[in-house]
């Protein structure tokens, strides 16, 4: 596949800080390019070099085979772009925005019109469509400001935390649309420090950690890396104490989770086979049991260096 | 022509959501209004000879007074980075805004200007003159009020203040309420700083009065006025545009 992302020793300096230092990576097209990291890591810092909006210190950054840096307009004609903290114009009616993104853009008005009715359906604005953007929740501006990057119908699209702060039906919302655009072979740019959301909806993950890239790869190449923090989780009918169960072979160490047992062990698949047989020769009764993988958040503070000892799990 | 039409789009959005923003109406319209009659008033002044400062005056406050509101409130309610990453030029993004803020100096200013020729005076006006020197005019002070918005700053009023710092002091030696000819030398000396010294001249020759400096000196200079400011205002704002990011 083609590279339509190539960044290279992409620095950006603010005084005496090193918000961005020296990363690298590319971006194929069509791909859902995830980009991970805490607070302060320098994503917000790195999208608006990608989007021609902040000269880079160092360092270059081509979208679309056009430096950003030095000729950003014919790129941006084809960039969708959802900034980590913008607004609508709250003065303005929704559509009255939506027109006015496309002709930013240099869309014809019978395009425009028509775009921006599809889009306003499916991101469930088409009935506030005429009230002012003052009068919409933080969740319908935000969909509106996804609908304002998606008029144009761009070849890709940056979005920054887009998801911040809403709720679960918007959140919903943004991801379907999300995916059905990736469907269509738009290439997205997804910044987010939310982990799972970047493990179940990107196809790679890029995790930048005090402005350094730490990793990319896939998100589930990124957990084999951690294979010894597998672990195996039991739940019986009746309560038993860990230490019974530490003496299973293979198994590390027991943790209490609430209900169940976590059993850390490099061998899942062995473990659960023991933790039957224990099962059967003590007549317990077995509720549920799971082996589990480290999760993509276990990996995420192990690199970044938030967490020593990887115990979370999510689902 | 693509061009044009984004940068037309940024004018539009400017007067939707600007026009009426109270800085605006305040410094624009109600502020040069009082001032011009705290001084009208009372004073045994023909009205004919006050005309010209009159719509110097109008042009003036109103051209200047929308492109200093723009920046400062686009920094504070998050709505500029969209406009950076949209695809404009930073010369078709402050042209938008220079467009809007020199209608409404144009429009409003028409007010003065009709009443002028209809009811107060006497000779025939020059036309074609006079819509030169509002043209012009309106556009140099449009360019003006951008350039008092480049410094990086998300509030409105401390543009304001920097404005009308400039502005208040101007009109007193623009030969708005007295005519340049009867100044003394280093107050002539000290006009032929001001653009608005040749916003009045050339009025008070499309209203057929005597004026101080020659028509074609008057609008030379400004159409002077206007390619500077504009030159020093762009250079300014490229190198802040950014800087507005994290206000
Ligand atoms: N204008 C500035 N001046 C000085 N430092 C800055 C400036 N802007 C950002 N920084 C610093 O650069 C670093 C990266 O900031 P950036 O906003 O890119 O992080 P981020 O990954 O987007 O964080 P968040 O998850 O909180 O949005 C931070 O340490 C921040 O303090
Ligand atoms: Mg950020």
């Amino acid at each position: 596949m083609s590279t339509i992302i190539r960044v290279d020793n992409l620095t950006r300096r603010y005084g005496e800080r090193t918000a961005v230092n020296h990363v690298s990576f590319e971006v194929a097209a069509g791909e859902l390019f995830g980009f991970l990291g805490p607070n302060g890591a320098g994503k917000t810092t790195t999208q608006r070099m990608l989007t021609g909006v902040l000269p880079p210190s160092e360092g270059t950054a081509y979208v679309l085979d056009h430096d950003m840096a030095r000729d950003p307009l014919g790129a941006k004609e084809h960039l969708g772009v959802v900034p980590e903290v913008a607004n609508p114009y709250l003065e303005m009616t929704g559509w009255q925005n939506l027109m006015l993104a496309g002709e930013l853009y240099g869309m014809k008005r019978s395009a425009r019109t028509q775009r921006a009715e599809e889009l306003l359906r499916e991101l469930q604005l088409w009935d506030r469509r005429a009230d002012r953007a003052k009068t919409y929740s933080k969740g319908m501006r935000q969909r509106l400001m996804l609908a304002m990057a998606l008029l144009h119908q761009p070849d890709i699209l940056f979005l920054d935390e887009p998801t911040a702060g809403l709720d679960v039906m918007s959140r919903r919302n943004i991801h379907q649309t999300v995916k059905n655009l990736t469907r269509s072979g738009v290439t997205v740019f997804y910044t987010t420090h939310n982990v799972e959301e970047a493990n179940v909806l990107c196809d790679r993950v890029a995790i930048i950690s005090e402005g350094r890239l730490a990793a990319v790869d896939t998100p589930e190449a990124l957990k084999s890396h951690f294979a010894e923090s597998q672990s195996v989780q039991v739940a019986f009918a009746s309560p038993v104490k860990p230490e019974a169960l530490s003496d299973i072979p293979t198994v590390a160490h027991v943790e209490k989770e609430g209900d169940k047992l976590r059993l850390f062990t490099s061998q899942p698949g062995r473990a659960a086979t023991e933790i039957a047989l224990f099962a059967q020769r003590q007549g317990l009764e077995i509720v549920s049991l799971n082996t589990l993988g480290p999760s993509l958040e276990e990996v995420f503070l192990s690199i970044t260096g938030r967490g020593s000892h990887p115990r979370e799990e999510k689902s | 022509m693509s061009a044009f039409l984004r940068t037309w789009a940024v004018a539009k959005k400017d007067m939707r959501v600007y026009y009426l923003k109270g800085p605006v109406i305040i410094f624009g319209l109600l502020f040069p209004g009082f001032l011009f009659l705290a001084f009208a008033i009372g004073r045994d002044l023909p009205a004919e000879s006050l005309a010209p400062g009159l719509i110097a005056m109008a042009l003036f406050f109103t051209s200047s007074a929308v492109t200093p509101a723009v920046l400062p409130f686009e920094t504070r309610t998050r709505t500029l980075e969209r406009l950076l990453a949209a695809p404009l030029s930073l010369g078709m993004l402050l042209g938008g805004d220079v467009l809007a803020a020199f209608l409404f100096g144009l429009f409003v200013s028409l007010i003065p200007a009709l009443v002028s020729i209809l009811f107060i005076t006497s000779t025939p006006p020059r036309l074609g003159l006079l819509a030169v020197t509002l043209l012009l005019s309106a556009l140099t002070y449009a360019i003006l009020g951008m350039l008092f918005s480049s410094p990086p700053t998300d509030n409105p009023s401390s543009v304001m203040t920097i404005s009308n710092l400039v502005r208040l002091p101007t009109i007193f030696f623009s030969g708005v309420f007295v005519p340049i000819s009867h100044m003394p030398a280093w107050g002539k000396a000290l006009a032929a700083f001001s653009p608005l010294t040749y916003t009045t001249e050339a009025l008070r020759a499309a209203l057929g009065q005597e004026t101080y400096f020659p028509v074609s000196l008057s609008l030379l200079m400004l159409c002077l006025f206007a390619a500077g400011l504009w030159a020093v205002s762009m250079a300014l704002h490229r190198r802040n545009m950014s800087r507005r990011l994290w206000m």
